[in-house]
């Protein structure tokens, strides 16, 4: 019974969204929204066990001076304020989103910062992997170095630049070579286009087709109920 | 300005033709669509320098109950458009209705004849998605087929995946160390099939942790997610005959938002020093930041997603990195009984035939370009495949 009834709910739903996405009719023509309204209020419910737990993680390690407590203090006083700040705008100015709202302005002044500022972070972090993965160990790391340093150039306008050169240069050694015709093919980024329109994408279609393959068959044994991992 | 608003009214507008109204196919109802061609704008006449131009400026809409009486306007169109769907929610199905169209400019208006009645349906079966049914049926009984002969018995094998033979070892390392285990499922719902995919994963280290008595560390951004990895991880402790090792506070709720999640399992991994991190779930832009953070404190890094875009960042900072579907397989490689198996052969062969498919299309494609003179009826099957592939939603 315990196993049986989920199973049971599971296979229905899942017959029933597969042959709602061919019927426009009602009431199969909506059913596919009206499930997902219904997940939405759930998921909604659920952010309190979400509270739940960060705030009990956070006043133990306060009570109980944890290591680093302040940092657990700071957190759910910031996280009471902006609760009340977010309720207080909504009585004052019917939402918190209200341009004059407070619960706003520490959206724009504050929260939006801090996450720009982790986002910024990752140019570093980028770096950082970049220099690993296109050290020249192998005969796929250099085919790696080369690709990427020829998409980053002929991303930039300095790879325009430097194509030009190239046209002079070689317009300088063979003088019946067309300095115009050379400049006007765009060699890098022409190049760059190439890389990412047929290579890349023929790799990425590939992971792609792969991983719906792979998705049909995940759902088809959790629709078969094959598969129950997920009821643990 | 005279001048012209007379030359207007001399000139006047053509009323727009072949006005034509019929129900929206393929739909759940409660529309009709309207067509009509566009009359010829008042133009100037250019033999005569004083004329001016009185450009068509768009055309107004009617629906009436009646075939003679009681229009009601319900869109005004640009002048480009020829087509406008009627789906007001006032629009009743099995109710006629009439339509009549009217173009109009700054100065003048003209109405085309009343079309109609015109009576709105919902349809039992959208014909534009034949082909995905098709196609869906055929997978569906390739499927099955394999699933019957697996449990047939027939003998199926599953190739090795380096990421997740490479689990234990990274348990073990983090257990001689001294060290937590941190797992984290990204930004993943449970709605995520690659989330549910990795659901047998953390069980699995689970067992494990609680074998070796080591500590695992779960940061979730999803308040259900969190509930199934705490149920998971509490199951598997008890499993394993140590239900006194399970601490909610471990497998805890960080954030839902993007960056917030990224500084807190930052926090989290600088401060604990984790020997083993497992990045399976959904990912986004954090993925690089948190793995990079990772690598940072000499953990060794596996890593799995369905997110194609992140993919090359885990490759380059991670140890290990299930690319594509292998992380849909872990289930069947975890626990590999003949019926789980099954599916990933179907899979396989799916796959084959794929590829054969869309060799020979891109043979047909090319021969029928290079031949477009001497065999025409090369480019025609070629346009019928790819124009019967491409799905119409």
């Amino acid at each position: 019974m315990k196993r049986s009834v989920p199973l049971t709910i599971v296979f229905v739903t899942a017959v029933l969204l597969i042959v709602a996405f061919f019927i426009p009719h009602k009431p199969f023509g909506d059913l596919q929204s009206r499930f997902l309204n219904w997940y939405t209020i759930v998921s909604g419910f659920t952010f309190l066990l979400g509270l739940d737990s960060l705030t009990r993680h956070h006043l133990v390690r306060v009570f109980r001076r944890v290591e680093g407590w302040g940092y657990s203090l700071v957190l759910v006083l910031a996280l009471f304020a902006t609760m009340a700040l977010g309720f207080y705008s909504w009585f004052k100015f019917q939402s918190p989103f209200a341009l004059r709202a407070p619960f706003m302005w520490l959206y724009t002044y504050m929260i939006i910062p801090l996450q720009s500022t982790m986002f910024a972070s990752l140019a570093f972090f980028v770096f950082s992997a970049a220099y690993r993965a296109f050290r020249i160990r192998n005969f796929a790391a250099t085919l790696l170095l080369v690709a990427a340093c020829l998409v980053m150039i002929g991303n930039v306008p300095l790879g325009s630049a430097f194509w030009h050169d190239i046209g002079s240069l070689v317009h300088a050694i063979i003088p019946g070579v067309s300095v115009d015709k050379l400049t006007a093919l765009e060699g890098f980024a022409s190049i760059k286009d190439w890389l990412m329109s047929i290579p890349t994408a023929a790799a990425g279609r590939g992971i792609g087709i792969g991983l719906a393959l792979g998705g049909i068959a995940m759902s088809l044994r959790i629709i078969l109920g094959i598969e129950r991992t997920y009821m643990s | 300005m005279i001048a012209s608003l007379f030359l207007a009214a001399l000139v006047g507008l053509t009323p727009p033709g072949a006005v034509t109204a019929r129900d929206n196919p393929n739909d759940q109802g409660g529309a009709v669509v309207v067509t009509w061609t566009a009359p010829p704008q008042t133009q100037a006449d250019s033999t005569r320098p004083d004329s001016s131009v009185v450009p068509l400026a768009g055309f107004r809409v009617f629906r009436s109950l009646h075939a003679d009486t009681g229009f009601i306007q319900v869109t005004e169109q640009p002048a480009t458009s020829t087509e406008y769907i009627d789906s007001d929610s006032l629009l009743r199905d099995g109710v006629p209705y009439y339509y009549r169209v009217e173009a109009f400019s700054a100065t003048d208006s003209a109405r085309s004849a009343v079309v109609g009645p015109v009576v709105s349906s919902a349809q039992w079966f959208n014909t534009t998605l034949i082909n995905i049914l098709v196609a869906t049926i055929v997978i569906c009984a390739l499927f099955l087929i394999y699933l019957e002969l697996a449990r047939k018995g027939a003998k199926m094998y599953i190739r090795k995946i380096a990421g997740l033979d490479a689990i234990d070892d990274a348990l073990g390392r983090a257990t001689e160390m001294g060290k937590p285990i941190l797992f984290s499922f990204g930004l993943g719902y449970i709605t995520d099939l690659v989330v549910i995919a990795a659901l047998p994963l953390l069980r699995k280290i689970a067992k494990k942790s609680a074998e070796y008595s080591t500590r695992l560390l779960v940061p979730n951004s999803d308040p259900i997610v969190m509930t199934a990895a705490q149920e998971t991880v509490k199951e598997a402790y008890t499993e394993m005959g140590r239900p006194d090792f399970y601490n909610a506070d471990n497998v805890n709720f960080l954030t839902s938002d993007q960056f917030g999640y990224a500084a807190g399992v930052d926090g989290i991994i600088l401060r604990e020093k984790p020997g083993a991190i497992f990045w399976l779930g959904y990912f986004y832009a954090e993925s690089l930041i948190m793995a990079e953070t990772g690598h940072s404190v000499g953990a060794i890094q596996l890593a799995g997603t369905t997110e194609t875009t992140q993919l090359p960042f885990f490759v380059a900072a991670c140890d290990y990195t299930m690319i594509g579907e292998e992380i849909l397989a872990a289930s069947c490689y975890l626990r590999p009984e003949p019926i789980m198996l099954g599916t990933l052969k179907g899979e396989d062969f799916i796959r084959f035939w794929l590829i054969v498919l869309v060799t020979a299309t891109v043979l047909l494609g090319t021969t029928g370009a290079i031949l477009s003179k001497q065999v025409p009826i090369l480019n025609n099957i070629f346009e019928t495949v790819v124009r019967w592939a491409t799905p119409a939603y």
